[in-house]
């Protein structure tokens, strides 16, 4: 609950800051991109993999090990990161900041993703 | 420079409340996704959280100017496709069987070893290969 408190918080502070949409796979499809979105993009990443390494050394135990192979992962990744494109957005994108705007978009993205994720956890298991 | 001071600020605080919340253990993700089985509810509510602070805060921000940009830009997208709906389902799949979303595997990246690694390496390449083969 309150991890989710913070996320809420993060996104707001994005919103107020810059008047963008804390949404990660766009933030990071768009990292390349030239123009002014740079500095926003760039910065929010680098908050995001900086304090994730300072969370990994103090806390490890906050973070889980792996439920499938490498060449799972490799799949999987692939997967995800076409899926938010093509889907416009992904978990904080369409889950936290469009399920809060009211987006029809979003509301058909999550239950979406939610659906198939379910069905590939009975078909794969929690873990493999 | 203020303007990177706020973002990298979001980005470290969006990444607090993913590990406060679970978001980085992969065998919690699936287990919340394992609804047929032994279901772990727990993540519903770290969402269910999120929105609650987000959604009365973007009503209060809306109606003010951001401290660091010239104007909002909000998502302009309205369509409910099929490009819409086969995106989500492929995330959904890629989801469930890593356990990470994209937030999770970048703030996992220094600490989460050569499965995280390969994760976003190939999450950069699915967002390349989407972009490319059905640009919008």
């Amino acid at each position: 609950m309150a991890g989710g408190g913070l996320i809420g918080l993060a996104a707001a502070l994005l919103l107020w800051s810059h008047g963008r949409i804390a949404g990660i796979s766009g933030i990071l499809g768009h990292a390349a991109d030239r123009g002014d979105g740079r500095t926003y993009r760039w910065g929010f990443l680098a908050g995001l993999v900086a304090a994730g390494a300072i969370a990994a050394a103090v806390a490890p135990s906050a973070f889980g090990g792996a439920v499938r192979s490498v060449p799972a992962m490799a799949v999987a990744g692939v997967l995800v990161g076409a899926g938010a494109t093509l889907g416009g957005g992904c978990t904080s994108g369409h889950g936290v900041c469009g399920l809060s705007r009211g987006s029809p978009r979003s509301l058909v993205a999550v239950a979406t993703f939610m659906i198939s994720g379910a069905i590939t956890v009975a078909l794969a298991g929690a873990r493999s | 420079m203020k303007g990177a001071v706020l973002a990298a600020a979001a980005g470290a605080l969006f990444a607090l409340g993913l590990v406060i919340g679970g978001m980085t253990i992969p065998a919690k993700v699936t287990g919340f996704l394992d609804v047929g089985g032994a279901w772990d509810p727990q993540l519903a509510f770290v969402m269910v959280a999120a929105i609650a602070v987000y959604a009365p805060a973007l009503r209060w921000i809306r109606g003010r100017r951001p401290l660091a940009a010239a104007r909002f830009q909000w998502p302009t997208a309205r369509a409910i496709d099929a490009r819409l709906v086969g995106g989500a389902a492929l995330f959904g799949i890629g989801w469930g069987l890593a356990g990470y979303c994209p937030g999770p595997a970048l703030v996992a990246l220094a600490g989460g070893g050569l499965p995280v690694l390969v994760f976003v390496a190939a999450l950069v390449l699915g967002i390349a290969l989407a972009r490319r083969l059905a640009p919008a």
